[in-house]
């Protein structure tokens, strides 16, 4: 799998390095495409399996408490959020207040057992799925990094933004590059000397890595990275300088979100933003209410979307702006012996912005053995919606693209219309 | 001066990092063949590395009082550095790199369960140092080219291992699949080849095998360094009752382990070690990994390579030593087609350059500073699956972390670069080929040449002065090790 991976980007590679060369001023050709100031996408990515029934709980279920007697959160501690239009009774983690915030606001949209069938326990099959939206064949590339490629060429290096170090399935595309800036503070051009001769050394970088050596792929594709860095450092540095009208939280999450709501408000003209945190994979000291891993994660997840929501708000920017959140899977309905949850099936996406039409979409599972929304022997969540129709009216209700070619097929039938 | 011929530069990329000066007059007049034999067979080197810490003729140590490997993981990651730089057994460190990425056990979540000082010392506390078992990394080192199957079994008990994987809650009422499943997804046999109902009952195999404290251990305890957590198997904790997987287990190719209670049902867990190991897509597994780590990354792997591989794997029941050395003595191995077809880890790549380059004064507490933006801090992968890497390895912001590190190494050795080269450096050429002949980036075709050309040109007349020597040479290694070229190995 991850072999078929290194070679799909081996493939694409003569093609990106063709495409970087020619522009000089990338930001121009940002703006002939019109790109900045429109709609942008921030795909959050909750790396490690989301235990989605501690996020969003069924608080009047009696199965919830009896099968997770150590790391239920006790009704009287969750954040009501009312009923689905099955009757069931919901309430968000204890440490979400932030996203509470947004659901009251009305731009916080809950689609619950989102998933698809025979849904992978692997980690990296499970990404993979979820990165390529193709539960069968999930070598391929990405389905952003699809709607990478129905965007005008040349495509402006700065198109998506990916603020982990490496390349995202998702974000795998046949004709670009995205750049992976995991610290735009960092992401400068350093040199052992300074004055003229530091300025003719990047000169020289820049033109090694404009050989296209269109003979030798690999070197291809390398010196395409290289310049890609290189082409993309100012702009990078224009996003660092923006000063939030909110303090953010003080943790990596929080500083990625920050460097996003710094392009935005610059105008760099990104459409896609990839965010990822981690530490999901909670297989033991999950805890529940209070303390414990999982308050943790809670805790800075509903922290730093608030932060970031109230920023772009504070700047007249919300409805530009739309963030969807999905995992690689949910966990297992009951807990283990480590006080935590092994890997399981469908779960919770969310999606937020000033344009997202909030509620809660879709039914809770029952969590009582034998009941229709369960599956594995009633030890996981069956899935209700299908996650490539939320991809679906993500790129037909808001990038405005058409989803049945990006998606190889069509799933906008049933699609929770969040927008 | 730091080559030696294409075909002995080759290997000793791959078995090792790279070819530093002082290679030259031990591998100058081998052949080949003596040269691998002389990599494989590495238990008649000296395992001296460690005692020359501190020499001021290597590579240097940070310290902020003292330095102590074995409890401190930012020490620990350093030794693993300098050992990498001087050690004379290069093949031995590669391919204890190899194993960490292939048991990819990260220290946070040991630091968190155990306390920092404990999680060091679970996977770097050097044999006989203080009390304790041997550190996961450690116990890899002991078996780089061992029995696989032995090292499997080590590693089902290694402390660090145990935690990592959650078997100290692997119960008989409540079986955690965490170390079932990855022993079968990614140690052994791989996606595709197991059944999610062997998950489930290599779970219940695995049950009762825990830790045990020493007396003077406490969860979280900071205090005592000779306290340590040892392997021990709770019977008590085993599930009894048969284990049946969808493939075989034993020799007459039956597939159900029998039920089996008290000190002896640990045999549950020694028996599917073995059948795990001699799995030929085990054997096949470990055969394309190999290849990707050794031979060729542009290409897949060579089905007839993987055959023969896997066929000296399980011919030599599961020792990896023959492997290797067939490996390297193979025309897969030696088709000039592959030189350069790897792109090279965060850790090859500094040691190999800091190797080249110099490390006068060099502290190798920068490369490891700077190799998590690179994509790889030791001790530290991502998740048990290892490092995503290949081209994966080569973002934007990696490929930039790379290039600033070439610029910080270059910088240190301003002075040393200028007097090394000023006998050669009668003309920009000169300082050019002087330069390539230390420092070795994958062929150049001919637009990089000219750029590099054109940025000594731009330096005006040529002098050959100190300074000018002093700028261009630190400018060119900058420019050079942050190349596109130098990537590949």
């Amino acid at each position: 799998m991850a072999l078929s991976r290194r070679l799909f980007i081996r493939n694409g590679v003569t093609t990106v390095a063709a495409g970087l060369v020619a522009p000089s001023f990338l930001s121009a050709v940002a703006q002939a495409q019109g790109v900045g100031g429109t709609r942008n996408l921030v795909v959050v990515y909750l790396a490690g399996g989301n235990d989605s029934l501690n996020t969003l709980v069924g608080y009047q279920d009696p199965a919830y408490y009896s099968r997770r007697p150590t790391i239920a959160v006790p009704a009287g501690q969750v954040l009501q959020v009312g009923t689905d239009s099955s009757g069931r009774a919901l309430g968000l983690h204890p440490r979400l207040g932030g996203l509470l915030n947004i659901f009251k606001d009305g731009h916080l949209a809950l689609v619950q057992r989102a998933g698809y069938n025979n849904s992978s326990r692997s980690h990296f099959e499970g990404g993979d799925i979820w990165g390529t939206a193709n539960p069968q064949s999930f070598a391929g590339s990405g389905w952003l990094g699809r709607y990478l490629d129905t965007l005008p060429r040349p495509l402006d290096a700065l198109a998506a933004w990916n603020t982990t170090g490496e390349t995202p399935r998702a974000l795998i595309s046949a004709l670009s590059g995205v750049p992976a800036i995991p610290n735009a503070s960092t992401y400068t051009y350093a040199s052992p000397n300074g004055g003229s001769a530091a300025l003719q050394e990047r000169a020289a970088a820049q033109a090694m890595a404009s050989n296209p050596a269109s003979n030798r792929p690999h070197l291809a594709f390398l010196n395409s990275t290289s310049l890609g860095a290189i082409q993309t450092l100012d702009r990078v540095a224009l996003a660092t300088s923006y000063k939030p009208t909110v303090v953010y939280p003080n943790d990596g999450f929080s500083g990625e979100l920050k460097t996003v709501a710094g392009a935005i408000v610059k105008g760099i003209g990104t459409k896609v933003f990839w965010v990822s945190t981690g530490g999901y994979d909670t297989h033991s000291g999950q805890g529940g209410g209070g303390g414990g891993a999982y308050a943790n994660l809670m805790g800075t997840l509903g922290d730093g979307l608030w932060a970031f929501y109230s920023d772009l708000r504070n700047q007249g920017l919300a409805p530009d702006t739309t963030v969807i959140l999905y995992s690689e899977f949910s966990r297992r309905i009951s807990e283990n012996g480590s006080q935590g949850t092994d890997h399981g099936a469908a779960g919770l996406m969310m999606a937020l912005g000033g344009m997202v039409r909030g509620g809660l979409y879709g039914t809770a599972p029952v969590l009582s053995p034998g009941h229709p929304t369960l599956e594995n022997s009633s030890g996981d969540v069956h899935y209700e919606t299908d996650f490539r129709s939320v991809y679906a009216k993500v790129l037909d209700g808001w990038l405005g693209v058409n989803s049945v070619s990006i998606l190889n097929g069509d799933f906008r039938t049933g699609a929770p219309a969040i927008f | 001066m730091a080559q030696i011929n294409p075909e002995i530069d080759h290997l000793l990329r791959r078995a090792g990092f790279g070819v530093s000066s002082l290679d030259a007059d031990i591998f100058r007049d081998m052949s080949t063949t003596d040269a691998v034999d002389y990599l494989v067979d590495y238990e008649g080197r000296p395992d001296d590395v460690d005692a020359r810490i501190g020499r001021p003729d290597h590579v240097q140590i940070a310290t902020n009082d003292l330095f102590a490997p074995d409890i401190d993981i930012e020490d620990a990651r350093q030794r693993w550095l300098f050992r990498m730089i001087h050690t004379r057994r290069p093949l031995q460190e590669k391919m204890t790199l190899f194993w960490h990425n292939h048991f990819a056990t990260g220290y946070t979540k040991l630091a968190i369960d155990s306390g920092t000082i404990q999680g060091a010392k679970l996977l770097a506390h050097k044999a006989g140092t203080l009390n304790g078992p041997q550190g996961q990394v450690e116990l890899l080192r002991q078996y780089a080219l061992g029995n696989f199957r032995n090292l499997l079994v080590e590693i089902a008990k290694d402390p660090a291992m145990v935690i990592w994987l959650d078997g100290k809650t692997n119960t008989k009422a409540k079986p955690q699949e965490n170390f079932g499943r990855e022993i079968i997804e990614l140690f052994t046999v791989g996606v595709d080849n197991y059944v999610e109902t062997d998950v489930y009952a290599a779970a219940r195999v695995f049950t009762g095998w825990n830790l045990r404290g020493s007396d003077n251990y406490r969860q979280d305890e900071y205090g005592d360094l000779n306290a340590y957590q040892e392997f021990f198997y709770d019977a008590d904790q085993h599930e009894t009752t048969a284990k049946t997987f969808s493939f075989p287990i034993y020799s007459d190719g039956s597939k159900t382990i029998p039920g089996r209670s008290g000190s002896g049902s640990i045999q549950d867990g020694l028996d599917l070690i073995t059948a795990l190991a001699l799995h030929p897509e085990t054997a096949r597994r470990l055969a394309r990994k190999f290849w990707n780590f050794f031979v060729n990354e542009i290409n897949v792997p060579d089905p007839k390579f993987v055959e023969s591989v896997a066929a000296v794997y399980l011919q030599n029941a599961t020792e990896i030593r023959p492997v290797i050395r067939y490996i390297f003595n193979s025309p897969w191995f030696n088709d000039p087609a592959v030189r350069f077809a790897r792109y090279s880890w965060p850790a090859e790549y500094v040691v190999r350059s800091i190797r080249e380059v110099g490390w006068q004064n060099f502290t190798v507490d920068k490369a490891r500073g700077a190799m998590p933006a690179m994509g790889q801090q030791l001790y530290e992968p991502p998740n048990v699956a290892g490092w995503p890497q290949g081209a994966n390895w080569f973002s934007t912001g990696q490929m930039l972390a790379r290039t600033n590190f070439a610029a910080t190494l270059a910088a240190s050795q301003k002075p040393f670069l200028a007097v090394a080269l000023a006998p050669e450096s009668q003309s920009p050429q000169g300082l050019l080929a002087g330069m390539l002949n230390r420092v070795t980036p994958a062929p150049l075709d001919s637009a990089p040449q000219q750029a590099l050309n054109s940025y000594l040109a731009a330096a005006g007349s040529w002098t050959g002065s100190g300074e000018q020597l002093n700028t261009r040479a630190s400018g060119l290694a900058r420019l050079l090790v942050g190349s596109a070229e130098y990537q590949l190995v």
